[in-house]
């Protein structure tokens, strides 16, 4: 299982990013062995569909639960397809979006909470 | 003859001068180019009829000859198509219609399929005036698959009047590249000298010949003049700053009809426009 937060930077003590979609990195953890690792979002300059190319590429990544803040609505039908368990209301560093969610203090997103930016 | 009457900033009078140009002159066309919100007719009055509707093509893809090898998704540059692992989710609202997702697919799994996504209209043909408007549909982004279709009913034997949208982007320069001359409408204040400064250099980039109208005249200071003067960039028209005009515009009534001293002004910047094009094209 992995876990993939939306941040500015690529480490665990990295500001997070509640842009979904515009986000410079995700990082993705496996909670289990403790493993880091972290990818370039390829949506974070698009044109257009920023959300639908983050999603596609954390869903490569093999990601199973994202935190986040805000998801359009394209994005969230992409993530929602590949079944992957959307939380929102992080805050502060990836290391600390991470404590937040094992405490059970984010919510789960259950339909998307902000509008695709025009292309 | 195809003038567009553009402005980088809105709101600074480009329906006002297109609509009162065009009422001042005769056999002429005026289309209305500003897709996603058309407001020429509101001036005119005239009762309008469809003319045909507009499609984009957008990819439908079979799910039996799909291999999933996410091609398409990598191709699209505006991010239409997502490759998830077991399927390929289409966005038709973010699509251009390009048709390079199906050409570049290995196995023909792509076809095609028309999506209405705005439609032409036209004033019905006992108006005096030659009238025609392009409309987005709300929720589109497109507007560019409209303002073309707009565009093919265009008589070239007669002379038009481009009523083009704000700003620099897209729809603007599909405008801009269809025309022969560009009117640019500013006010003199610091935002319009900004956003006609963008709209100029759109212009040149098209080598389009750039006139202007200074509306609202004595407001604001005098920097656009300035800068036309230094440029050599002429004034084709200045529009004062005047009650009467606003309270016409405020009740939708184009001011030329109940200023008829108005005429031989848009005449005059006509003739104006016509010796710059004519010197251009080295007539």
């Amino acid at each position: 299982m992995k876990i993939c937060i939306s941040a500015s930077g690529k480490e665990l003590d990295s500001e997070v990013d509640p842009k979904f979609g515009r986000c410079n990195y995700f990082v993705l953890i496996d909670p289990d062995t403790g493993a880091v690792t972290s990818i370039k979002n390829p949506g974070s300059e698009a044109s257009s569909g920023a959300g639908i190319r983050a999603a596609e590429a954390i869903v490569r990544a093999g990601a199973e639960i994202l935190l986040t803040g805000s998801v359009g609505p394209n994005s969230f039908s992409v993530l929602s397809e590949a079944g992957i368990e959307i939380y929102s209301g992080i805050r502060g560093t990836v290391d600390f979006a991470l404590e937040e969610y094992k405490s059970g203090k984010l919510v789960v997103l259950k339909g998307p909470n902000s509008s695709p930016s025009k292309a | 003859m195809k003038i567009a009457i553009a402005s980088g900033k809105g709101g600074t009078g480009k329906t006002t001068v297109a609509v009162n140009f065009a009422l001042a002159l005769e056999d002429v066309q005026l289309f209305d180019c500003d897709v996603e919100e058309p407001n020429c007719h509101l001036f005119l009055g005239f009762d309008l009829e469809p003319v045909e509707e507009v499609a984009c093509l957008v990819p439908e893809i079979n799910p039996d000859l799909c291999t999933l090898c996410r091609e398409c998704a990598s191709f699209c540059k505006y991010n239409a198509l997502a490759a998830l692992p077991n399927k390929i989710l289409s966005f038709p609202s973010l699509c251009h219609g390009c048709g390079g997702c199906s050409y570049i697919c290995p196995a023909e799994a792509i076809e095609e399929k028309p999506r209405l996504i705005g439609m032409i209209e036209k004033a019905s043909s006992k108006n005096s005036l030659t009238f025609y408007r392009g409309i987005l549909n709300i929720g589109e982004v497109m507007a560019t698959p409209v303002i073309r279709a707009l565009q093919r009913h265009i008589d070239e034997s007669r002379p038009v009047i481009l009523d083009s949208p704000p700003g620099t982007a897209c729809p603007v320069l599909t405008v801009m590249g269809y025309a022969d001359y560009c009117v640019l409408v500013t006010e003199s204040t610091p935002f319009g000298f900004h956003d006609f400064l963008l709209a100029l250099e759109a212009a040149r980039a098209l080598k389009l010949p750039v006139g202007v109208v200074l509306n609202r005249d004595g407001v604001g200071d005098s920097r656009v003049e300035d800068f036309c003067r230094a440029k050599g960039i002429p004034i084709l028209l200045r529009i004062p700053d005047e009650r009467m005009i606003a309270r016409l515009y405020s009740e939708g009534i184009p001011f030329i009809k109940e200023m008829p001293e108005w005429k031989e002004k848009f005449r005059n910047m006509l003739k104006t426009i016509n010796t710059v094009i004519c010197k251009s094209e080295g007539v």
